[in-house]
């Protein structure tokens, strides 16, 4: 009986997880974290998985955030660390033996490798062989920023450009990216409704 | 008794020894690739000198990011990632790593002046920037 009992729990639980990750549409998305059987009991599930990789973060991390592996398709990492010479208009060149180090951490842990919330959503909004190299030209990226006015970004003294994920999500860096933990500089909490 | 005292003493010594070290050994390479003699004034002239980006028209320097005061964080001018002090009396970590001496030099030196500095002209900055 108490076998029966366990794998009836056990089997809910699963059915229950993988509906959590399926669920692709944002009224959902906000009572998984606020209500949600699995946020209540198991803590809150991360967006991306956060940057573990010292090496990443030191190399990476020194000039700009540490984007999470997560949040762009291994293709796009592959097309990106081969041509650090050109980084976005600066040069980012590292040794050999960093490149290959870093690039085989970004590869291995990319979006099309993740189990996670906005990877899985990234890779879907993405065609099959789009390589972009910045994460905000993802439709996904788009799709979530288009409400924001350009004075609270773009034309804003204090940030300038989407690229600097931390300066309003407060948690990027654990990487979360929930609306709770928004803070526009110089504006403040960013509410949606 | 003696290693007692010794133990605080080695302790305090270290960081600074970690930069001599690495300094030493960087300045021995300069000197193989035919650094005769550094030269503190060059290297301020040049860590402050403007020079203009090909692509884009922008006046650059090592300013640009790292700011006027060198014993206060910098700013990454694209990024705003703090940058921190230069000067190694504020910040022990400045110039304890020859790797990283080189791999920074390498690319700031690319941003900056559009090519890579000299053995030269790297000894002389670093001998402006170490003595801060």
């Amino acid at each position: 009986m108490n076998k029966v009992m366990l794998g009836a729990v056990i089997t809910g639980l699963v059915l229950f997880t993988t509906n959590l990750v399926i669920a692709d549409d944002d009224k959902y998305e906000k009572n998984e974290r606020g209500k949600g059987f699995f946020s209540k009991y198991f803590g809150k599930k991360l967006d991306v998985a956060p940057v573990k990789n010292a090496l990443y973060k030191e190399e990476c991390g020194s000039c700009h955030f540490a984007y999470q592996p997560g949040l762009l398709p291994a293709r796009s990492w592959k097309k990106m660390m081969g041509d650090l010479e050109n980084h976005f208009e600066e040069n980012a060149e590292l040794d050999k033996e960093i490149q290959i180090k870093l690039t085989n951490y970004l590869v291995e842990n990319a979006a099309d490798h993740a189990n996670y919330k906005r990877s899985i959503r990234i890779m879907k909004s993405l065609g099959k062989n789009e390589a972009p190299l910045r994460i905000t030209e993802t439709p996904y990226f788009i799709r979530k920023h288009d409400e924001i006015p350009k004075r609270m970004v773009q034309d804003n003294p204090k940030l300038g450009s989407f690229s600097k994920c931390a300066a309003c999500h407060v948690n990027a860096e654990k990487g979360s990216y929930e609306e709770d933990d928004i803070r526009i500089p110089g504006i403040g909490r960013w509410d949606d409704d | 008794m003696k290693v007692k005292i010794l133990i605080p003493v080695v302790f305090l010594l270290s960081s600074n020894m970690v930069m001599a070290d690495a300094l030493n050994d960087i300045f021995n390479e300069y000197k193989q690739s035919g650094v005769s003699s550094t030269n503190e004034k060059a290297g301020k002239t040049l860590w402050n000198k403007e020079f203009k980006d090909k692509k884009t028209g922008q006046s650059r320097s090592c300013t640009t990011c790292h700011g006027v005061d060198l014993t206060k964080t910098g700013e990454h001018v694209r990024t705003n990632k703090p940058i921190e002090p230069m000067a190694p009396s504020v910040n022990k970590k400045r110039f304890t790593k020859v790797k990283k001496i080189k791999k920074w030099f390498k690319r700031n030196c690319k941003w900056t002046l559009g090519r890579e500095c000299s053995a030269q002209e790297q000894a002389d900055i670093l001998t402006y920037l170490k003595n801060l």
